[in-house]
């Protein structure tokens, strides 16, 4: 029975890590690839572990996993979200075939500040200038 | 056929396999961005290694260094995008 468990949650963690893999070799675009990263990834390293945790079958063990998959969980998406960040302002091209840019004209091309329009930001350097 | 033959002649060998693919976008990556990303997926894909290799050996000793490979992994995303900004700002 435990064996079964294990053999199911490592295929099924083995088979998303080889589909980021794919992912991150097919996908057209940096922000595309960083959505395969975190998502993707992060299921089939945790299926992994918690098969580790059936296979072992401590509490110490156990406890060791989730901790490791907490800490995954958690800072796959604040990693994702700061190199995305550094990568917008330095410049990196979108897909040729993307349709919209929802944060063009949206940040200070300065200060990196965030704004939700460019009158917004119009209006502020405005009242920059007049202090 | 055993837990540990399906563990090492399957999924081992499907992990290797990613972790190559991750490679070849590593080596022709056309940013530095894409370089870091294929970086962390490595990273992350080596915990898993380091999980399953766990199981097959039957030491559970290997799952703290799984544990600051994670740790490795976020700090090095954040190095380098923290360095990736101050050099836009430079520039």
């Amino acid at each position: 029975m435990s064996d079964l468990l294990i053999i199911i949650l490592s295929s099924l963690g083995a088979l998303f890590i080889l589909l980021a893999a794919v992912g991150v070799i097919r996908m057209p675009d940096l922000y595309l690839r960083i959505s395969v990263t975190t998502k993707a990834a992060t299921l089939g390293i945790g299926l992994l572990l918690i098969s580790a945790a059936v296979y072992f079958n401590e509490i110490g063990i156990t406890s060791r996993v989730l901790a490791i998959i907490i800490f995954i969980l958690l800072t796959a998406p604040v990693g994702a979200h700061m190199i995305g960040r550094a990568s917008y302002f330095s410049g990196v091209k979108l897909w040729s075939k993307s349709k919209e840019d929802d944060l063009k004209g949206k940040y200070h091309p300065k200060t990196h500040e965030l704004a939700s329009g460019m009158n917004k930001t119009d209006e502020k350097n405005e009242s920059e200038k007049s202090n | 056929m055993s837990v540990y033959d399906f563990l090492y002649y399957i999924i081992l060998p499907v992990l290797a396999l990613s972790t190559l693919l991750i490679f070849i976008r590593f080596l022709i990556g056309p940013t530095l961005s894409d370089r870091v990303v294929a970086l962390d997926l490595l990273l992350t894909t080596g915990i898993g290694i380091i999980t399953i290799y766990s199981i097959y050996t039957n030491q559970p000793a290997f799952l703290d260094i799984a544990m600051i490979m994670a740790l490795i992994a976020f700090l090095g995303t954040v190095a380098f995008s923290y360095y990736l900004d101050k050099r836009e700002k430079n520039e």
